[in-house]
């Protein structure tokens, strides 16, 4: 299902797995081509995440971007949106270089913890990134809300893209 | 269907032999409801709503949700659907993130390479 690679000029394109891996969690997997340190690089330098976590095809643009991680330490990221701005800001719970990397989601209640888990294997890197939820009830709103109004689809690919901004 | 175990049968026919329970389903199938809109138009208590709507997501035919003090219902399948298509969409969001991630790491592959290792 995942190997359509009619239009992909890059023949090794990894996988990336969704699932709900628990009642109150959100597994996303993926190999990256490239040893841990840089992964956690690209995730942890303000000027390079903000390279890859909004792309193009969202049709967002990105404000302005902090990340500071350190235990304690905040990140706030801004994006203009139709005409306003919304935020998304948490603060780094856990930090060790290269392998591990918790953070919260405080821009909206119930929001998830999540863990980012780097495995490096002969010069690649297994991506686990989990967003556990305070309680099913609050994981199952994330997965539904902003459809039950049959708004259409711009409003779910809208919020889709919010929850997966605030993962 | 074939699949379904004898005992889980059983729960859905016994689920489905009431009138007011078939009626909750129906009504479900327009839109989600909560207990007190159910128990208001089916002109019952909210504990006697309350039972119909438990035998009814004991046979896996309605899902519920609560939140904050309103417990809402909706029709299992149809939640199912929803989260399949949410983890889907969710999947494609991460793939494309995931593909602009390669390209900064391949750069920073590309960087390390040219300068030799410093770090």
């Amino acid at each position: 299902m995942d190997a359509r690679s009619e239009n992909q000029p890059i023949a090794s394109k990894n996988r990336t797995t969704v699932e709900r891996s628990s009642e109150r969690e959100i597994l996303v997997t993926r190999t990256v081509n490239g040893p841990a340190r840089l992964v956690w690089e690209a995730w942890t330098k303000a000027e390079l995440f903000k390279q890859w976590w909004v792309p193009k095809s969202f049709g967002l643009t990105l404000l302005s971007c902090e990340v500071d991680a350190r235990v304690g330490g905040k990140y706030r990221l801004v994006f203009r949106h139709g005409g306003g701005e919304m935020a998304f800001f948490g603060k780094y719970l856990e930090v060790i270089p290269n392998s591990r990397l918790v953070w919260t989601n405080e821009e909206t209640e119930g929001g998830a913890i999540s863990t980012l888990t780097l495995e490096e294997k002969a010069g690649k890197t297994l991506v686990l990134l989990r967003d556990l939820f305070p309680s099913k009830e609050a994981c199952d709103a994330a997965m539904t809300s902003g459809e039950k109004d049959g708004s259409g689809e711009t409003f779910e690919q809208l919020d889709a893209l919010l929850v997966a901004l605030a993962g | 269907m074939v699949k379904c175990s004898p005992a889980e049968l059983d729960a859905s026919f016994a689920a489905l032999a009431d009138a007011t329970r078939r009626g909750v389903l129906e009504q479900l199938g327009r839109s989600d409801a909560t207990i007190t809109d159910l128990a208001e138009r089916f002109q019952m208590t909210l504990a006697g709503m309350m039972k119909h709507v438990g035998v009814l997501e004991e046979a896996g035919l309605v899902a519920t949700e609560k939140v904050g003090r309103v417990r809402t219902c909706t029709l299992g399948a149809r939640r199912l659907e929803e989260e399949t298509a949410w983890l889907e969409r969710h999947r494609q969001l991460w793939d494309a993130r995931f593909d602009e991630l390669d390209k900064v790491v391949e750069e920073l592959k590309r960087k390390e390479k040219n300068n030799g290792r410093k770090k």
